[in-house]
């Protein structure tokens, strides 16, 4: 039954690895606003942008 | 340059409709203001799309349909105040000379177009860096660079787009709120973070680890789940200690205690058993609880950041105002103004003390005061209140009283501000708590009686074991769980509440007082009649052309009534000699003839019943204008459904009496009807009501009904857009919901009920429990079946009761 100790502290290691995650992520505020980066990411780069910054002179 | 961009959008996604606007979606008048064949809806939409397409951002209306917003009219107000030290240092997230970033609220934020173009700001605005939009919280977070753009351009750079930003001095920064937010966050992970593990180490014992031959095993386990709860004891759980311990010194029982003591009870037993290795303890059953405590709360907390709900004169009022001292003009800051200091109002701004006029003549429109709209005329060397909107020429106003000391703003001094509410502390959940805490000590005490005489031995875990069984975790999530499904029931059909508690006042409310002006009337102007010989369609274009130019109240409506369906054209370059004399009338000149349109003083109308407005054409009489109150539609109906559902009704008005009998009609006999209050008046009343053990909602809109709205059990404010103008309350109803005002206090009585069945279903499994508590059987394994069940049903039966009763009532016809 030994090994269950090796199997214990390697989930252990895992489980934390991911809790460790969860708190950084949020400390980094990713829970913060849960629309506006999944609307963001629909919305295309502008392709008109290339031709703008030619006439432009950007 | 024009061409190019209008082409790019006209191949877009979505043809515009021939009458409504392009770029903010409403009806267009007749003649719009055009690009190509793009109608507008005014100049100022023309304005922003062309700056839009100009800098290659015809992106934007492709994203959404008709996504703009619609720009005011006139700059409402001036941002210059940003650009003072003291008041851009409270502004400004941080500044290290050449960068700077800054977050403004931005109210008028909507769609994912709006993110997209607040994001792109950078193409727009020359000096802006980096900008990212958080959108529930309607924030822009802004990087600057300090040599090529100031705070006040940048606002107003904003605000001339349709987006001006919202500014609130006294509490700027929204990071209190999200840190709450994100530590509730952690304590919920780490919680489940150990139910989980704990969940998994107990499972061997309770399916036939043998407590002999693996008594190492099983000690192992017992120790690393252990250490597993210790975090969750100390940190996820801190809050109901906390709760527990303020309500004690408080000498003020809270669901908190009860709650408290289970946790400690479980946790410590389970350390005894443990360490002594007497058994597997309760720690699958304490995170457990923990945890779905945790997600109750959770539940809870989910509210309306992007409405607000505490807005008090403050956010009405100017950041600045214009001071002249020794005949130099100025920019000082509202808190810097004392009595005596002169300022200067234009039209549009607001006053922001009491004072006397010194110079030229003011046009106030008090309506956030009184409630009533029409401005009022005022001499120089007359006295002004704060709160009233200048809206004639420029005037110079002597300050007579301190802006927190005036007549509108001493609102805030009265005690009904400064008490904190007493709503979280009285509310179903901690009334039962106490009953509960006396019950469960109550049975403790007798349990350890009769296990002394029977078996001392047994006394400790006993005892621990009621402590245990009757914590009143269901009881806890009863509240949390059909509270915010109703909030979210309601907030789908336009009532958002400021928190779940809310309903629980709206629910045991008896009496319903009503606002006039903006609640029960819609908006500042109603429609104009014309009384009198029909009008021919040459005069009412000559009316129209008249009344566009002046933007009175009075005048728009008589606009409004006076455009011909049929006829779009009028001409409106003709006008001679206009003139506008202010509180009396307007004056122009069309091919020779000369209309008048105004009082009947003015006029030289001699009518018995001189009100209205009065229409002379070359000097004769012609007829005359009255404009009405615009009530809410269904109005009647709304009123006798509140009354036959037995609550009391009640008006009370800043207006004038004039329309009295109409509101008699409506209100019928027994109502009490008050006209020409005070907001003060407004409080006193409420407040006696309250003494004569009435529970008081109070629908109101404005800055005038602040007093009352906040002295009443629940403060309800009508706004047709949520997001820009409300006073502090309890919850905002949108305009267009406001027939169902009935539907929603049926809702709010009906979930009282659920609660309180839901509260008899927790209780029931605390009895079953107790019983195996007090006579010794309450094994681990007996207890982590008891606690979940009982939570998992108290919660399902709250989220399904608050669905069926939204059906029942009408508040929401779908179960989702």
């Amino acid at each position: 039954m030994g090994v269950i100790y090796i199997l214990m502290a390697a989930s252990a290691v895992v489980a934390i690895t991911f809790l460790v995650l969860f708190i950084r992520s949020v400390k980094e505020g990713q829970f913060d606003d849960t629309w506006s980066p999944s609307r963001r990411m629909l919305i295309d780069d502008d392709p008109v942008e290339k031709k703008s910054n030619q006439k432009e002179g950007k | 340059m024009l061409n190019a961009g209008t082409v790019v959008l006209a191949d877009g996604a979505t043809a515009p409709a021939i009458t409504s606007c392009i770029h903010c979606g409403l009806d267009c008048p007749p003649n719009p203001p055009r690009i190509g064949e793009l109608n507008f809806c005014c100049n100022g939409c023309r304005t922003v799309y062309q700056i839009l397409t100009d800098n290659g951002l015809q992106r934007f209306y492709t994203i959404d349909e008709s996504p703009g917003v619609r720009p005011p009219d006139e700059p409402s107000a001036t941002y210059a105040a940003l650009d003072q030290a003291e008041v851009r240092q409270r502004v400004v997230d941080f500044s290290n000379g050449s960068i700077t970033r800054v977050t403004f609220r931005i109210p008028a934020m909507h769609c994912a177009a709006c993110v997209w173009l607040l994001e792109n700001l950078y193409r727009l605005i020359p000096g802006v860096g980096r900008s990212e939009a958080n959108f529930p919280r309607k924030e822009v977070s802004i990087f600057m660079e300090n040599d090529t753009v100031s705070l006040s351009d940048l606002a107003t750079r904003l605000a001339s787009l349709g987006y001006p930003p919202e500014l609130k001095l006294d509490r700027l920064s929204g990071m209190t709120d999200t840190t709450g937010h994100r530590r509730l966050l952690l304590q919920l992970g780490v919680a489940g973070f150990a139910f989980g593990n704990v969940m998994l180490l107990s499972f061997p014992s309770y399916l036939g680890l043998d407590p002999v031959r693996d008594a190492g095993l099983m000690h192992f386990f017992g120790i690393v789940s252990l250490l597993l709860s210790i975090p969750v004891l100390f940190f996820s759980a801190q809050d109901f200690f906390r709760g527990a311990w303020i309500g004690l010194r408080q000498r003020y029982l809270t669901i908190d205690f009860p709650l408290a003591l289970g946790i400690g009870a479980l946790f410590v037993q389970s350390v005894v058993d443990i360490l002594r290795q007497a058994g597997e303890g309760y720690l699958d059953s304490f995170t457990g609880l923990v945890f779905l405590l945790l997600c109750g709360r959770w539940f809870q907390r989910r509210t309306y950041d992007a409405l607000s709900f505490d807005r008090d004169y403050r956010s009405y009022f100017p950041l600045s105002v214009t001071r002249r001292q020794n005949g130099l003009d100025e920019t000082a800051a509202l808190t810097e103004l004392k009595p005596g200091d002169r300022i200067v109002v234009r039209h549009g701004e607001i006053i922001p003390a009491d004072g006397i006029i010194i110079s030229g003549e003011g046009q106030l429109d008090y309506s956030f005061v009184t409630g009533e709209s029409a401005p009022v005329a005022v001499q120089s060397g007359e006295y002004v209140y704060a709160g009233g909107r200048q809206t004639g020429g420029v005037i110079e106003v002597d300050l007579v009283k301190d802006v927190s000391q005036s007549y509108l703003t001493s609102l805030w001094n009265n005690e009904a501000f400064r008490k904190p509410r007493e709503q979280e502390l009285q509310n179903l959940t901690n009334k039962a708590g106490r009953w509960f805490t006396a019950a469960v000590v109550v049975i403790a005490a007798v349990t350890a009686t009769y296990w002394f005489f029977a078996d001392p031995s047994m006394i400790a875990r006993t005892f621990s074991a009621v402590l245990i069984v009757a914590c009143p975790c269901a009881l806890a999530l009863a509240a949390p769980f059909t509270f915010s499904a109703a909030q979210r029931h309601l907030g789908k059909v336009g009532l958002f509440l400021r928190s779940p508690t809310v309903l629980e006042a709206m629910g045991k409310a008896d009496e319903v007082i009503f606002d006039k002006t903006g609640t029960l009337t819609n908006g500042p102007t109603g429609t104009a009649e014309f009384e009198g010989p029909p009008l021919s369609e040459q005069e009412s274009s000559w009316i129209l052309a008249l009344t566009k130019h002046s933007s009175h109240p009075t005048s728009r409506a008589i606009a409004v009534a006076a455009t011909h369906p049929s006829k779009s054209a009028f001409p409106e370059t003709c006008i001679t000699k206009f003139e506008e004399v202010a509180g009396a009338g307007i004056r122009g000149e069309f091919e020779g003839h000369e209309i008048k349109i105004g009082s009947s003083h003015w006029c030289g109308v001699s009518a018995p019943e001189g009100h209205g407005t009065w229409v002379l054409i070359d000097g004769k009489v012609r007829g005359r204008f009255l404009v009405g109150q615009n009530e809410r539609p269904g109005l009647e109906k709304l009123i006798a459904t509140i009354q036959r559902r037995g609550w009391i009704t009640t008006l009370l008005s800043g207006d004038r009496p004039a329309a009295a009998t109409r509101f008699r009609e409506v209100f019928g006999e027994k109502s009490v009807l008050r006209f020409e209050q005070s907001p003060h008046d407004k409080l006193n009343y409420v407040r006696t009501r309250q003494s004569a053990n009435h529970r008081v909602v109070m629908i109101g809109d404005g800055l005038n009904d602040a007093g009352a709205l906040r002295q009443s059990d629940s403060g309800i404010a009508v706004s047709d857009n949520v997001t820009l103008f409300s006073p502090a309350c309890d919850a905002i109803l949108a305009g267009h919901a406001f027939s169902r005002i009935p539907e929603f206090l049926h809702y709010a009585r009906a979930s009282l009920v659920v609660l309180k069945i839901a509260f008899c279903l927790s209780l029931l499994y605390n009895v079953t429990g107790i019983a195996f508590a007090a006579s010794g059987k309450l094994s681990p394994l007996v207890s982590a079946i008891l606690m979940p069940l009982s939570s998992f049903t108290v919660i399902s039966f709250s989220l399904l009761g608050a669905a069926f009763a939204a059906k029942r009532t009408g508040v929401n016809k779908s179960w989702a």
